[in-house]
């Protein structure tokens, strides 16, 4: 019998409660000592071969009879109103089959509740109008013949000038999110930086990063009778069939959402596109399939990024380092629409014990494009402004960093005062200090013209997964094994955690498993992918959907073999037990294969999480640097990534998420920025040409350190979430290496060349005035 | 066929041996190898992520060469083979660096994959016994926005022993 609960949900550093309908468990969570046999092993992806041999389609492969191609037009300003449109030209254009745009689109709200095709266009590269023609070389040239008269308007993109009086306003009601910012505050904050020995601070600025998933958002849409099919590069395959439904006016059974591989998302791909909608709008106009995607330029413009932040930060300690207080304002660029910001305040809130906190966060609209999810928001952002801080607090007392963080560790949640479920923070710094050879860091080469440093920063992030998630485990009649569920592997190697986690439970070897994901159609509700949420959410499901099925099996071979189910095993796809004193042993097949077509299902569903504790993932980075004081080249070494996220399900895809978010932490730190045109408004480097991803030349040497200790009070794995964790503490490690090694604390990043050189001419002007005794 | 190819204008006659097998094409003098080989022959293992030789998603070989395939007119292709992803497999078996890359987990999402498999192929190719810079500068010029540089450094090392490994099968006592 089904059991309604109300449950905590964290998504992205939010959280909410929400209902959901759980299935009374099957199964207890494995001992935390437990040596298991499929989960827990470096397994390779099940779906390695499709990645390796070209064969993986992915949406952006997907090609139909009859398919259009669809292109947007987009504004070139970045505050315009859109006065008057003529499609009449572009629509003339033979093999033009529909122009879409505000005088003939449905007014159903879309971002912010302004319509899909507004009259005003709030950013360069705002969506004014949408061709679909026969090829994509038509449907450019279809674009180029629409005549729009637009009016200029004043525009702005810094977040904090957002907020003056005479600002552009991007809506009616302002620029600020929700007319204030978002407030927390804990004890006394004003009278603890008064009374504390020590006060640091600083303004600490973070760049714009792009996720610049290499496939390109975009969809596939064609409809099959009464159903509309999407073929969507997708974290969210619900998401996205609810949002088709509602702007459709469809029954949810009736719009099915396809993705069988991704190109990347890191995110960015949580929501629904516009070009999804547009799709389908345009397919139902034209009766044709439509192929909507972006190209590279429009990946960087209009689909989303990591916004950009001002912190301005300040943190007062005791002589000895216990922190009094911890004061963050910080100001992120949201965008022209996205109606959230992250949660840039998250690590000041909770990283440290400490009695007095308040982070005032300002999400302010500005004339860019919307920022979106990027692996773990918000704190990535917050994290590099504290972590630099606290090494600072610790020079200036004098103190160890690493020891000022331990003096400071939070045994409790600082949030909630509840008990960690699991918390290996401080293994993970004794670790990481270890790898690194943290003790003999003052042994290294500062003398040279490429200088050595090492520095240090902590993570924490959630990863507890959460209800609902629903599972099928079918045992089809030649004991072959179907995995099925509506979660999506966005790159991770879900499949494969899928399959091991079933074989584990089930008993059967793992190349008889095969898992079905990635399709609305089954309709076995799983969250989005995001959030670190994956397989500690639907993990827990397919484990109690393979006891379900488990138990059926032992039931059905006791009665054919007539013994009882309580003498029965099932491993390795092998029935084993003991009829009047002989062993009986039949493999699973066998028996199986005499009873006709049958199919055995198990069902599952994922429990809430449990009550009084909470829920989080912990680790530290140390990383060793070198910088070239000529050149203000500034090169990572090794990075050790020391992180506990309870039960490793697989070291080998879990060791590549960790690799992936090290290094995309290091892009943010040295390299990554968007750059915006001040007097245009317009980006300057919407490609890969100029917008710098690390390369395979960029790459240190990365130690990735596993705590891989269950956590046997959260779900029947035991195990958390680990897509996000690792690019939380790279940055402000990197930074916090470089003022190791040449004396210098950068407060913003990426730390090109440029900035680096001025900085160290900086810092030999001062050296010199000091030497000669002159101020200013 | 005629010795010169015709530069248009409008479509002209085109052959490309892709993979082994002769295509004879009608084909805008305009379209890339890319396009062709995505849309016209439907050998959707090559990738196009830039679109303008950044990022060597779209890496196939022209005969032994490695190229970017977006930045090939494919009328310009016509006097050599081209092997894509999908004509890697000998005797229907993975290449080894298919093999090693999936032995080491050498991808996440996979939209780069096919483009470092043949980067890296075509470097065992020509040097069986290449060093961690030779393996590295490869596949320099194949961006993975995942990260799998680790893993994919790992797994050019091991097809290049596998690679060692069967040459000696196949030529014992040398």
């Amino acid at each position: 019998m089904a059991k309604l609960v109300k449950t905590k949900v964290e998504v992205e550093g939010e959280v909410s409660e929400e209902y959901a309908l759980v299935q009374e468990p099957l199964t207890t969570p494995w001992d935390v000592e437990e040596e298991l046999k499929v989960v827990g092993k470096p397994v390779p992806r099940v779906d390695g071969e499709e990645r390796a041999s070209g064969a993986a389609h992915y949406p952006s492969d997907i090609r139909l009879p009859g398919m259009l191609h669809a292109k947007f037009l987009r504004s070139p300003y970045p505050h315009a109103r859109v006065r008057r449109i003529d499609t009449s030209r572009a629509e003339q254009l033979p093999g033009v089959r529909a122009v879409m745009s505000k005088d003939n689109a449905p007014a159903t709200p879309w971002n912010n509740k302004r319509p899909i095709f507004d009259d005003v266009a709030r950013f360069a590269g705002d969506e004014v109008a949408a061709v679909a023609a026969d090829t994509l070389t038509i449907a450019r040239q279809a674009l180029r013949l629409i005549q729009v008269d637009y009016e200029p308007l004043p525009f702005v993109l810094d977040p904090e000038a957002a907020l003056h009086d005479d600002a552009p306003k991007i809506y009616p009601d302002g620029n600020l999110l929700d007319g204030e910012p978002t407030k927390y505050e804990r004890g006394d904050v004003e009278l603890a930086l008064a009374e504390a020995d020590v006060v640091v601070e600083g303004t600490f600025e973070t760049p714009t990063q792009v996720h610049n998933s290499l496939e390109t958002h975009g969809s596939v849409v064609t409809w099959e009778g009464d159903q509309v099919v999407v073929y969507d590069s997708t974290q969210n395959v619900f998401g996205v069939r609810d949002c088709v439904a509602r702007w459709l006016g469809l029954d949810r059974n009736r719009v099915r959402v396809v993705k069988q591989f991704m190109g990347g998302g890191f995110g960015s791909k949580l929501g629904t596109g516009k070009y999804t909608v547009a799709a389908a709008l345009l397919a139902k106009r034209t009766g044709r399939p439509i192929r909507f995607f972006l190209d590279r330029t429009e990946e960087n413009i209009a689909a989303g990024h990591r916004h950009a932040t001002r912190q301005y930060l300040r943190v007062g300690a005791k002589r000895d380092g216990t922190l009094l207080a911890i004061d963050l304002r910080s100001y992120t660029a949201l965008g022209a629409y996205s109606a959230w910001g992250a949660a840039v305040g998250g690590p000041a809130r909770e990283l440290y014990n400490c009695a007095n906190v308040r982070t005032y966060e300002y999400n302010v609209f500005t004339n860019i494009g919307p920022q979106s999810a990027f692996r773990a928001p918000g704190y990535v952002e917050g994290m590099f402004g504290l972590e630099i801080l606290m090494d600072e607090l610790a020079g200036q007392l004098g103190m160890d960093p690493l020891e000022l963080r331990i003096k400071n560790y939070a045994a409790r949640s600082p949030l909630n005062n509840l008990p960690y479920s699991s918390n290996g923070l401080l293994d993970t710094y004794e670790e990481g200090a270890r790898a690194i050879g943290w003790d003999k860091r003052q042994q290294l080469d500062r003398t040279g013209t490429r200088r050595r440093g090492i520095g240090m920063a902590s993570q924490i992030w959630g990863g507890a997964g959460a209800p609902p998630s629903y599972a099928r485990v079918q045992v089809q009649s030649d004991a072959s094994v179907t995995v099925i569920t509506g979660t999506q592997d966005i790159g991770t190697g879900t499949k494969t955690i899928l399959a091991q986690i079933t074989a584990e439970e089930l008993g059967v070897p793992l190349d008889k498993i095969r898992v079905e994901i990635g399709d609305s159609e089954w309709g076995l509700y799983s969250i989005l992918s995001g959030g670190s949420m994956t397989a500690a959410t639907v993990g827990p499901a397919v484990r109690e959907a393979a006891a379900d099925a488990k138990g059926q099996l032992i039931n059905l071979a006791a009665q054919f073999l007539q013994v009882r189910p309580s003498t029965l095993t099932l491993n390795d796809g092998v029935i084993r037990g003991v009829k009047r004193r002989r062993p009986i042993e039949k493999r699973l097949a066998e028996i199986l294969g005499e009873l006709g077509d049958i199919m055995v299902i198990g069902n599952g569903s994922r429990a809430p999480n449990p009550d009084g504790v909470a829920i989080r993932t912990f680790g530290a980075q140390f990383v060793e640097v070198e910088v070239d004081i000529e050149t203000g080249a500034v090169r990572v070494i090794k990075v050790v990534a020391s992180h506990d996220c309870g039960r490793i399900l697989n070291p080998l895809t879990t060791s590549s998420q960790i690799e992936g978010g090290v290094l995309q932490g290091m892009g943010y730190a040295l390299m990554e920025q968007q750059i915006v045109d001040p007097k245009t408004g317009v980006v300057v480097n919407p490609n890969l040409e100029n917008y710098f991803i690390p390369t395979m030349l960029d790459v240190p040497e990365i130690q990735v350190h596993m705590i891989d200790r269950a956590d046997p009070n959260i779900n029947n794995l035991g195990a958390k979430g680990v897509g996000e964790p690792p690019i939380i503490p790279t940055a402000p490690a990197i930074v916090n290496a470089v003022y190791d090694a040449i004396g210098i604390r950068f407060r913003s990043i990426p730390l090109t060349r440029d900035r680096v050189l001025d900085a160290l001419e900086r810092q030999q002007t001062s050296d010199i005035r000091q030497q000669t005794g002159v101020s200013g | 066929m005629p010795e010169t190819p015709i530069y248009g204008p409008g479509r002209v006659p085109v052959k490309l041996v892709v993979n082994g097998q002769t295509h004879l094409l009608n084909l805008l003098p305009s379209e890339t190898l890319a396009e062709v080989l995505r849309g016209e022959l439907g050998l959707t293992g090559t990738k196009v992520v830039c679109g303008m030789g950044d990022c060597g998603a779209c890496t196939v070989w022209l005969g032994s060469k490695p190229v970017y395939s977006c930045l090939q007119l494919a009328i310009d292709c016509q006097s050599q083979p081209i092997t894509t992803i999908e004509g890697l497999k000998r005797n229907g078996e993975l290449h080894p660096v298919q093999q090693a890359f999936i032995a080491d987990d050498a991808f996440q999402c996979g939209y780069c994959t096919s483009g470092q498999v043949m980067s890296m192929a075509a470097l065992l190719e020509r040097n069986p016994d290449p060093d961690e810079e030779a393996i590295r500068s490869a596949v320099a010029g194949n961006l993975c926005r995942c990260g799998a540089y680790p893993k994919i450094v790992r797994a050019g090392k091991r097809a290049a022993e596998m690679l060692r490994v069967s040459k000696e099968r196949e030529a014992p006592g040398e």
